[in-house]
């Protein structure tokens, strides 16, 4: 197999590496907040790699939603825990262990997915379509009455539905004080 | 279709920011001077000696604060996309993006009466 070197070849390259190292670092350091540091670097990999597949918006998306909020939230979470990163008693020593397991059963799957050793597979590379969405047409889309005008707007009460149940759970009792 | 070159202004800023970054760091690292001290290496608490651990636990209202941000957030991504192409699509696409934020306009004043957006 011929890989040719281009320079997009190069980007995923370096895209692919810190999404890897990335995700290394998210497992194997012991101080949860560099965990939580470490999962921003794989995440602004996987941005990278939405850019090269033609998906800017959702490179985007990874960037504000993921990066910007749900990285401040797994940090905010941590801290809310009990100083989970001054208790070393608190961690097994089974990691090694956890890891062959994990990686066995990943394997397994992912040798299932690219040859056929379990029955047949649909893991045929699809053709490339010569239809890419373009921000513009996501936005005509989600207002059009056709295709996903009704999901946009259902997407208005789960967000709402959501912003209802943090305040239930995390608000403070008034009752109480 | 996207062409790559288009990301090539975001790629420049990129690498300018990281060596940038990196290139502050690494003058003030051999031109300043590096005399420690006790005083000098404690953390700073305005001018205040440091009482008990730096990691406490947090109250839960960061979380409540976080997950409103998360909330807004992905509204403006959906706002995002429909802003590119409001000038073409006309009053129903106004009348649309009305109804969604008046459904997330009780969700906001819900957490205004609630106080979730006061700090106390």
């Amino acid at each position: 197999m011929n890989i040719e070197i281009t320079f997009e070849t190069i980007t995923f390259a370096i895209f692919g590496v810190l999404t890897l190292a990335g995700g290394i670092g998210v497992v194997t350091t012991r101080n949860l907040i560099h965990a939580a540091l470490y999962l921003i670097v794989s995440l602004f990999g996987v941005a990278g790699i939405f850019i090269l597949l033609a998906a800017p918006f959702l490179a985007a998306i990874q960037v504000l939603v993921y990066i910007g909020a749900i990285a401040i939230l797994i940090i905010f979470g941590v801290m809310l825990t009990r100083g989970m990163t001054h208790l070393p008693e608190r961690f097994n020593r089974q990691g090694g262990l956890a890891a062959v397991v994990v990686i066995g059963g990943f394997v397994v799957l992912l040798v299932g997915v690219i040859l056929p050793v379990w029955g047949p597979n649909g893991a045929v590379a699809a053709e490339a379509q010569p239809i890419f969405m373009t921000t513009r047409d996501l936005g005509i889309a989600l207002v059009d009455k056709e295709q996903f005008v009704l999901p946009f707007e259902v997407a208005s009460v789960l967000l709402t539905a959501a912003m209802v149940g943090a305040i239930a759970i995390a608000r403070d009792d008034e009752s109480r004080d | 279709m996207v062409a790559l070159s288009e990301f090539a202004p975001i790629g420049a800023m990129l690498l300018l920011a990281i060596v940038v970054g990196l290139l502050l760091l690494f003058i003030s690292r051999i031109l300043g001077p590096n005399k420690p001290t006790e005083r000098k290496s404690a953390p700073y608490e305005s001018g205040m000696k440091p009482i008990g651990p730096g990691t406490r636990r947090l109250p839960v209202r960061f979380y409540l604060i976080a997950v409103l941000f998360i909330l807004f957030d992905i509204e403006v991504i959906f706002f995002l996309p429909w802003a590119v192409v409001f000038r073409k699509l006309g009053l129903f696409a106004l009348v649309e993006m009305f109804i969604f934020i008046i459904i997330l306009l009780v969700g906001y004043f819900y957490a205004w009466r609630k106080g979730a957006l006061e700090w106390e």
